[in-house]
């Protein structure tokens, strides 16, 4: 009984997984802009990412509880992978956005661009601060 | 020997490849660098998750523990390439 039940949340758990991977790739195609391609391409795969890890976290629960105990060391080593992933994609992803950024790269439609040094805005802003 | 491995995970490194795919697509058409950067990256982390699920369908822990050491290094090369494309000294 507790085994089917497994059985139907680990393949649930990677068809999510599935379908946030191919629609991190399709956004990757679509996209317009490099921002809005980083937006699509690192939330989804980390979003499914999470998914697919907890399917071989559960696989190897019900291996463990099933008497084998090659299934520990499974789940310990699933969740080592899976926290690298939650720490080092968004960081990634922010260094890359900076770069992209300071590398002159202009977002699609984007009129007023705020962290520009030279923009007119920030300038008169700073001024204020400096007679404040 | 295909009874070695468990069927399902296999389909599912299959999607997995097919998104690959659809992610070399957009480095080879990038227009500037910092595109094929984001389909790099999203590759790597493809690729991590897809030696998970090889680990599982072999029941080899062994592939897990690769897929840990090759997320470290891609981040730190992602790292690199954005600091060159940002100009500043490395």
């Amino acid at each position: 009984m507790l085994t089917e039940i497994i059985n139907t949340i680990v393949y649930i758990f990677l068809g999510l997984g599935i379908f946030f991977n191919l629609l991190a790739g399709l956004g990757l195609l679509r996209f317009p802009d490099v921002y809005t391609r980083l937006h699509a391409g690192t939330k989804c795969t980390t979003f499914g990412s999470i998914f697919i890890c907890g399917s071989v976290i559960l696989l190897g629960l019900k291996m463990w509880l099933g008497g084998e105990p090659n299934g520990s060391t499974f789940v310990i080593h699933t969740a080592g992978a899976l926290i690298a992933i939650l720490i080092t994609n968004p960081t990634g992803a922010h260094a890359l956005a900076r770069a992209a950024h300071r590398s002159g790269v202009k977002p699609v439609g984007a009129i007023v661009d705020d962290l520009d040094k030279n923009s007119s805005k920030t300038a008169t802003l700073k001024k204020k601060e400096v007679e404040e | 020997m295909i009874e070695d491995f468990n069927l399902e995970y296999l389909i599912v490194l299959g999607f997995l490849l097919l998104a690959i795919v659809i992610a070399i697509i957009r480095v080879v058409k990038g227009p500037t660098a910092p595109d094929r950067v984001v389909g790099l990256d999203t590759i790597n982390t493809i690729v991590i998750v897809g030696m998970v699920i090889f680990g599982a369908a072999t029941l080899n822990v062994i592939y897990i523990d690769v897929a840990i050491i090759y997320a470290l290094l891609s981040f730190i090369s992602t790292l690199f390439i954005a600091k060159y494309l940002e100009g500043g000294e490395i």
